[in-house]
């Protein structure tokens, strides 16, 4: 399903201001395949929700094309787009009833009365909200209108749904829950969905892709699992999961790998990935899990020593926070066991990861 | 420690009196306790309020209480003729003139009105139930009493000072009018009089006030009307614009506020004049031929465009601060789901400013029934309300009674058109900010 090639939405070369001075959208370039579960992740202010406005219509593109099946849309008005939305506050229209609600694209659409009450009731029970069909949406929980919003943005068989961070004001567990219940429908329906968040967890457990917003640009467009391993820069490897930074200048480049040296002058290798030519500062980037207290570093491996300034205890795992090369912020996560127990608060400990694991990207 | 208070086998974290009502630390019922503390809160709240309460009662039940009263107050008659209101108790208008003690008791009122001065004022009271009584009363003044000789039958000297004490009709209706309350004003004023014989209704020729009541009611409704119509664009526009000039527009929609309203109200009439503006420019494109300049001053058309423009902006703002709380996501909704512009403001935003329109509706129709200064002033003859006959009545006239009946009815009917609003809208519709 990921890495369709026929694409069903396509961004070309999309731009975007507001105000004629600075570009909101910068740039845009993107494929979504039918079927897909694509996710725009970013930052707060990051053009994710200004993308899925003129997707939807509601927002003209400065520039560039947006193509829908092929087809130009920058001259066919919203509601002849045929596109289902859920808004971040659902918009679920407070003087109907759920029912009303739901009923309302397929009256405008002219269906029959019968055929309305059967596909209202039918997507009112794919959301199991069956039995709330005549309330108002004042009088349901945060949980249920979303669900109710879900449903409406379905209703009328939309073969792409737009979510404008439609979890954003639920509490955590009702958030995952409902992650599950949106990926499920997802799955069952086969629909096109361009989903917004900027929550990283939920990006990273429901997409089949996500692309990464910063700035107006995509920064990273691939597979949860990519994105977490293999981050192309140091905004998607910081913004994604935690991660260790370590700033160095590059000293050579051969093939892959990088040697690099840190600022006490140590020399180190990693993998060369969105790093300059030797002479260019370059930042190691580390996930905590990749990282282990051992003193003997083997052949692949490379090793530093840093001091233990914290243990916090988790459970399963403990949390060492170190100082490493002047970072005061490095974490390393351990399994709880053996190893743990010889660590003290001020004594100095030997880490060693992979090569592989260590990414030299770029040192913005 | 919680040994030492179950010891008697009662739930050790509540204490309970006897009867098992929640005690408090002290011992006293919880209800009471809860009660003291709130009743200090609740007097200091009252006293918060008080001199807004004593102003309001002053200036604002008071003299509603006082009007109320007025219209139905009538001790004149049993006040100035104390004796003669006690004789005609027995007496039957069918019967024919009232016999000598009746002429007896009404010699000595008489003889202390007249010395008190106040016989003219009796007149003129009963003058608006019946005229020529005003004119009787004048004639029987000190002077003439004087010459009566009390020993000798009263009733052909009355006869002598004015032929109609020897008719029924006075004495008729100082028995119909000697009650201290009188339904004689609120008859009046719905066009009907009280007469000897009972309720009947005035002549057709003199009937004005149902006319009058009706026109104040159509002429509302239709000023609220345009009001709606030329408000909600403005007030759409006021709640979608940018800030910058949604500033702009609100304060062109304040400015007549800081207008005098006597100045914008003889604008209008400068405006809308045969020689006015208005006509000039019609007649200036060829609409109107020069010799049929439209009439749209004194009349009905001068006032509801007048008092349009003046009550506009209690129609805008309501709407505003409604539509203001209109997130658009539910128009943007609304088309993502297929309604085109119309089918999504009617099914979607229309519903949702029905607040603003009933909070706007009823300010600018109970502003409008009791105008009075801008239909006086351009409605000429057939463009005045009811307010206008109040105040003839209370200035000109000086028949306070039936003033304060006039008023005392626009009071009702406003409240039984609010009554009828609330049921057929629901004032929890209403929203004014
Ligand atoms: N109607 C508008 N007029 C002018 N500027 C706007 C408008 N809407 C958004 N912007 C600007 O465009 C930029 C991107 O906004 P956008 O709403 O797309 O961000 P976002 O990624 O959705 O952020 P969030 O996660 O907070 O929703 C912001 O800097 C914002 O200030
Ligand atoms: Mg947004």
């Amino acid at each position: 399903m990921t890495e369709s090639s026929d694409a069903f939405v396509e961004f070309e070369r999309v731009q975007k201001s507001y105000d004629g001075e600075t570009l909101v959208v910068k740039d845009l370039n993107l494929n979504i395949g039918k079927g897909e579960f694509l996710t725009m992740l970013g930052p707060s202010g990051s053009g994710k929700t200004t993308c899925l406005m003129m997707l939807a219509g509601f927002e003209t593109a400065t520039h560039g094309d947006i193509r829908l099946d092929g087809k130009p849309i920058n001259s066919v008005p919203p509601h002849k787009r045929g596109i289902g939305m859920v808004f971040q506050n659902y918009a679920l229209f407070p003087h109907m009833t759920v029912a009303e609600n739901l009923a309302f694209p397929l009256e405008v659409r002219k269906m029959g009365k019968a055929d309305i009450e059967a596909k209202v009731k039918r997507a009112l029970d794919m959301v199991q909200m069956g039995a709330f069909g005549g309330r108002r949406p004042a009088q349901l929980s945060g949980g249920q209108q979303q669900r109710v919003a879900v449903a409406r943005a379905l209703v009328f068989d939309p073969e792409l749904v737009l979510m404008d961070e439609p979890l954003g004001a639920l509490d955590k567990q009702l958030r995952e829950q409902m992650q599950f219940e949106i990926k499920h429908i997802h799955e069952e329906l086969g629909v096109t969905v361009v989903y917004v968040t900027h929550d990283q967890s939920e990006a990273l457990t429901m997409s089949d892709r996500i692309a990464v917003f910063n700035d107006g640009k995509i920064q990273q467009l691939a597979p949860p699992p990519t994105l977490y391993e293999k981050p192309d820069n140091s905004f998607v490897a910081q913004f994604i999961g935690e991660n260790n930074t370590l700033d160095a200048t590059v000293d050579s480049v051969d093939g892959r790998f990088a040697r690099v040296r840190f600022n006490d002058g140590t020399l180190s290798r990693a993998l060369a990935v969105n790093c300059g030519g030797p002479g260019s500062q370059t930042r190691l980037s580390l996930r905590p899990e990749r990282v282990e207290f051992d003193a003997n570093v083997e052949p692949d491996e490379e090793g530093v020593t840093g001091l233990v300034k914290e243990l916090i205890y988790l459970g399963d795992h403990i949390r060492v926070r170190m100082e490493v090369l002047g970072n005061r912020d490095f974490v390393v996560k351990v399994p709880n066991g053996a190893e743990v127990s010889e660590l003290r608060v001020g004594e100095t400990a030997g880490l060693t990861w992979r090569a592989e694991d260590c990414r030299a990207l770029d040192a913005a | 420690m919680a040994d030492a208070t179950a010891g008697d086998g009662i739930a050790p974290e509540e204490n309970r009196s006897a009867s098992g009502l929640l005690l408090s630390a002290d011992g006293t019922p919880l209800k009471n306790s809860i009660a003291r503390a709130e009743r200090r809160a609740r007097i200091r709240a009252f006293l918060l309020i008080l001199p807004l309460l004593a102003f309001v009662m002053v200036s604002f039940i008071a003299p509603i209480a006082d009007m109320l009263f007025r219209s139905v107050e009538n001790d004149i008659v049993a006040d100035t003729l104390p004796r003669t209101v006690v004789e005609l108790q027995d007496w039957d208008p069918a019967s024919g003139v009232p016999g000598e003690p009746v002429f007896e008791a009404f010699y000595a009122d008489m003889l202390d009105a007249t010395e008190a001065k106040i016989h003219t004022r009796l007149g003129s009271r009963l003058n608006y139930e019946e005229s020529g009584m005003s004119s009787l009363f004048r004639k029987t003044n000190a002077r003439r009493l004087g010459r009566i000789d009390d020993t000798q039958p009263l009733a052909p000297q009355f006869e002598k000072i004015d032929e109609d004490w020897a008719t029924v009709e006075p004495w008729a209706i100082l028995k119909t009018f000697s009650a201290r309350y009188t339904p004689g004003y609120f008859l009046q004023a719905a066009d009907m009089k009280l007469t000897p014989e009972g309720v009947e209704s005035v002549d057709e020729t003199q009937q004005i006030y149902i006319k009058l009541f009706w026109r104040t009611i159509i002429l509302s409704l239709t000023i609220t009307c345009s009001c709606l119509l030329l408000g909600y664009p403005v007030a759409w526009l006021l709640a979608n614009l940018p800030m910058k000039s949604a500033n702009i527009l609100m304060i062109l929609v304040l400015l007549p506020f800081w207008t005098s309203l006597l100045v914008r109200t003889s604008a209008w009439k400068v405006l809308l004049q045969e020689q006015g503006v208005i006509n000039d420019i019609l007649v200036w494109i060829g609409l109107v031929n020069d010799g049929a300049r439209l009439v749209l001053i004194n009349n009905q058309i001068g006032t509801v465009i007048a008092m349009t423009h003046i009550l506009l902006p209690f129609m805008i703002l309501p709407l505003y601060s409604v539509m203001k709380t209109i997130p658009p996501s539910y128009l943007r909704a609304a088309k993502s789901m297929g309604a085109n512009d119309w089918v999504a403001f009617w099914r979607v935003y229309f519903p949702q400013s029905i607040p603003g329109i009933g909070a706007g509706a009823i300010l600018v129709f109970i502003l409008a029934i009791g105008y009075y200064i801008t239909p006086e002033l351009v409605g000429g003859t057939s463009g005045t309300f009811i307010s206008n006959r109040i105040a003839f009545h209370i200035s000109t006239s000086l028949n306070w009674g039936l003033a304060a009946a006039l008023g005392s009815l626009l009071l009702i009917l406003v409240m039984g058109l609010y009554w009828l609003y609330d049921k057929i809208v629901g004032i929890d519709n209403v929203k004014l900010g």
